[in-house]
């Protein structure tokens, strides 16, 4: 049986370079994904191919939801029930946090501004940051950013969230607050695909954990298996070299 | 001779005053007229160049080139004498704002072309990855920020097109430097064309100083 995510021979190359090598996953609903990984394994490219921030190999096969992730009309479905944060928050620096939320309902669903106004409230209540709805994304600290950011791809009601390395761009006192909202959000049952360094993180909120290294899943299974225990050389090399820095 | 006399005699500049302001008038319509059809003309120029199939980009290409190499004197007096010889018979206002619009576009289209380029990549990947298809990105999250960058150069652009009315006066538009060299030889004294440039710089030095003062602000804010 496929999983609510489905991803099947899933090949990328640029040029000559192959940086994804044929994968295969299947993510079912409610499941808490972790991807970890060395830079340069293909793990932030893996989750950009679900949304088709990346075009892939016409060969390979990703389904959300039994939608393909193709072209068009089958995309722009994909899309709205896919929310995406990325490592660089990529807010809308000229839209105050509020707008930022209200942008995607308010034209993709349509939504009318009182109730996407009155839901941005409410998911910036959510995040900890409702006193700062009618700032604008430069005046807010880099965690309140990425938190904006979740709250904004929370808007449209996603049934599978993308994390590319959500944690990465902050300074450290702040990773905390981020890690704390997806934490929750964990809990709420949103189908989560996170690509993280966080081995924490990792290990606590992950139902599974999986090691890329060079455009393949080398290595997958629950947290306590493939971080405390892990079977392949690779990923026991990886786990040393973060863990014993 | 007194030098007042002669460049800025008053009497003259009383009898020709009305002739400069009719003139001036016109210098303004078709100014605002060659600004905002060159602005329309620039960003579909802009968006087909950056984002037409491969043949569209190549035309667009082409165009933009060839008008921005072209003197417009040139143009405009093609327009004007060659295109009635194809049935083609514009009145001098037509013909000196269809010059300016052709121009102004190509100009325009490689200012919002940079524009939207200056935006990161991120800003699309995250329109995208919301839903928003490729008309709401441009509308609600690109061109909003590309609009604050360009400015200065579109403002530029349009003093540009202001100066480049003078040109139409070779086509018998009575604009306001056509006025102005008939004021002189009906007056035959030279104080209408001093005033008549004097005119040009009241006008256009203020947007001159605006746009020095956007490029200051901008530097400073380091964007």
């Amino acid at each position: 049986m496929s999983g609510f995510v489905s991803i099947r021979n899933l090949r990328k190359s640029y040029g000559s370079f192959e940086a994804l090598r044929g994968i295969d996953l299947d993510v079912a609903k409610g499941e808490v994904v972790c991807i970890i990984g060395p830079s340069g394994s293909g793990k932030s490219t893996l989750i950009r191919c679900i949304n088709r921030l990346e075009g892939f190999d016409p060969a390979s096969e990703i389904r959300v939801d039994g939608t393909p992730v193709t072209t068009g009309r089958a995309l722009a479905k994909v899309r709205a029930e896919v929310g995406m944060v990325f490592q660089s928050f990529n807010l809308f620096p000229h839209l105050t946090v509020r707008e930022n939320v209200m942008l995607a309902p308010r034209r993709v669903r349509r939504t009318t501004r009182a109730d996407a106004a009155a839901q941005a409230d409410r998911l910036l209540e959510r995040v900890g940051i409702g006193d700062q709805a009618d700032k604008y994304p430069g005046h807010l600290s880099g965690g309140q950013q990425q938190r904006v950011a979740i709250a904004r791809a929370l808007a449209m009601e996603p049934q599978v969230m993308l994390f590319d390395e959500p944690t990465s761009a902050l300074d450290p006192e702040m990773v905390g607050e981020v890690l704390d909202v997806m934490r929750d959000l964990a809990r709420t049952g949103v189908t989560m695909i996170v690509v993280t360094h966080e081995m924490g993180f990792a290990s606590q909120v992950a139902d599974r954990v999986i090691f890329m290294d060079a455009g393949q899943i080398v290595e997958q299974g629950p947290p306590a298996q493939v971080l405390s225990d892990p079977q392949e050389p690779r990923t026991r090399n990886f786990l040393g070299a973060v863990l014993n820095h | 001779m007194d030098i007042f006399d002669t460049f800025l005699n008053a009497d003259v500049m009383r009898r020709t005053f009305p002739m400069l302001l009719q003139g001036l008038w016109i210098t303004l319509q078709l100014g605002a007229a060659s600004i905002v059809a060159g602005l329309v003309l620039g960003l579909g120029l802009a968006m087909a160049r950056l984002y037409g199939p491969a043949p569209v980009r190549f035309v667009t290409r082409l165009y933009i080139d060839i008008f921005r190499s072209i003197p417009l004197l040139v143009l405009l007096i093609i327009v004007y004498y060659a295109l009635p010889f194809v049935g083609l018979r514009l009145s001098p206002f037509l013909s000196a704002m269809g010059a300016l619009t052709l121009v102004s576009g190509a100009y325009t289209a490689e200012i919002f072309r940079a524009g939207i380029e200056a935006i990161p990549k991120g800003q699309f990947e995250a329109s995208a990855a919301l839903g928003l298809n490729g008309r709401q990105t441009m509308a609600d999250v690109i061109l909003p920020q590309a609009v604050r960058i360009v400015i200065p150069p579109l403002t530029n652009n349009s003093i540009n097109v202001v100066k480049d009315t003078a040109l139409a006066s070779v086509v018998a538009m009575p604009d306001l430097l056509k006025q102005a060299t008939q004021a002189q030889a009906l007056a035959a004294n030279p104080t209408p064309l001093i005033v008549a440039a004097a005119i040009y710089i009241a006008f256009l030095w203020p947007l001159v100083a605006l746009v020095s003062r956007m490029e200051r602000r901008f530097s400073a804010r380091g964007r």
